[in-house]
């Protein structure tokens, strides 16, 4: 039943996503994409809308996926399924605060899952790219389409304004939205 | 475990409600607001305390806004407490991506949405970047990190293993070094 694997597949990645907002990506874009909840694409228009609207990652694209594939029953499955996890942890560890901190096997698991995030954010960061660059697969680039060296050039821009002049991300985004629209319209695409 | 009253049960959810409607980009974002309103204004937690949130909530599973909520209610207003913050933090975001989601699907065909949309994705691409590169920086560098850095982006991009069996075989790495290091010190 769909709203059970809603509410499952959001339990597992509230259960497994350690570090919080993007490092919740990759076990995302593994787990929608393989129920076809959303394509590559889509995932990647989200994270620009979720940037821009208030709230956490994990929760606006539960609601998101929720609702697009269920409507409203399918969103509340869905947000209560990521949400549970914290919830339910937070309770039992809040009782221990000490116990835990100072825990060698949370500091064990910890020392292991901080460097697993960072390499597993690396490859949605290296698949994320290959969806905007490579939208056809690699077997079937066209160094010719117009709209490559768009989004390379406007990558570029928005690389240099986010860690050179450290503009807000939403600033970033609108800008990017700009250059999107007017590139778009000078070069046909 | 603290009593909730009605007035301290109304004052946990409003709070969380506003930390959720006015925190862009989620996360850490959200702990300078957490400071402000729950620590500051309401005296909920302590300067201190407040280090045991961040800490608490950045190493259980889940986004680090609920986690935060989930453990502030807890300390303030018990069972009660936790789950009204909670409510508190996420409704925002609910409410407004179901209205959302409406709008997206309608304006999805039209033409100046699509280039924008293509212009976003690549700014996209820069924000995942500043995260991971984030993520990175605050990580330890020694050998066993960097082992397991490169062998969990190498089982997830080239054998696309799923991402929770590389989680919980890293865990695992992570706590059997832990042990080795304490049997060395015995």
């Amino acid at each position: 039943m769909i709203f059970w694997e809603l509410f499952f597949t959001f339990f597992t990645i509230g259960a497994f996503t350690f570090g919080g907002g993007y490092a919740m990506l990759p076990l995302i874009r593994q787990a929608v994409a393989a129920r076809g909840w959303l394509t590559a694409e889509e995932l990647l228009d989200f994270i620009a809308v979720s940037e821009s609207t208030p709230g956490p990652f994990a929760v606006n694209i539960a609601t998101y996926v929720g609702v697009r594939t269920a409507g409203l029953a399918g969103a509340l499955c869905a947000t209560l399924g990521v949400v549970l996890p914290s919830f339910l942890v937070i309770l039992l560890v809040a009782r221990a605060v000490d116990r835990f901190r100072k825990s060698r096997w949370v500091e064990g698991c910890l020392s292991g899952l901080r460097p697993a995030v960072v390499g597993l954010i690396a490859s949605a960061l290296a698949a994320s790219a290959a969806t905007v660059f490579f939208p056809a697969g690699l077997s079937a680039v066209r160094w010719d389409d117009p709209a490559l060296w768009l989004s390379a050039g406007i990558l570029a821009v928005s690389l240099l304004l986010i860690f050179r002049i450290k503009l807000h991300p939403i600033a970033v985004l609108c800008l990017c939205a700009a250059l999107g629209v007017a590139g778009g319209y000078a070069l046909h695409l | 475990m603290p009593h909730c009253s009605a007035k301290l049960a109304g004052e946990l959810f409003f709070t969380f409600f506003r930390i959720g409607a006015f925190t862009f980009g989620g996360g850490y974002a959200m702990i300078p607001l957490i400071q402000r309103e729950a620590a500051e204004r309401r005296g909920w937690i302590g300067e201190a305390e407040l280090l045991d949130v961040v800490a608490v909530a950045e190493s259980t599973p889940g986004p680090i806004a609920v986690n935060a909520a989930t453990y502030v209610g807890w300390r303030v207003g018990g069972f009660a407490g936790a789950l009204l913050a909670t409510l508190g933090v996420i409704l925002p975001s609910f409410f407004i991506i179901l209205f959302l989601s409406a709008a997206l699907g309608r304006f999805a065909a039209v033409r100046a949405v699509r280039y924008a949309f293509l212009g976003v994705k690549a700014g996209v691409l820069a924000l995942i970047l500043r995260a991971a590169v984030r993520l990175y920086r605050q990580c330890p560098k020694d050998a066993l990190s960097c082992v397991l850095m490169g062998a969990s982006f190498a089982l997830c991009a080239l054998l696309d293993v799923p991402v929770i069996a590389v989680l919980i075989g890293c865990a695992l790495c992570g706590c059997a070094a832990a042990w080795a290091a304490g049997r060395r010190q015995k």
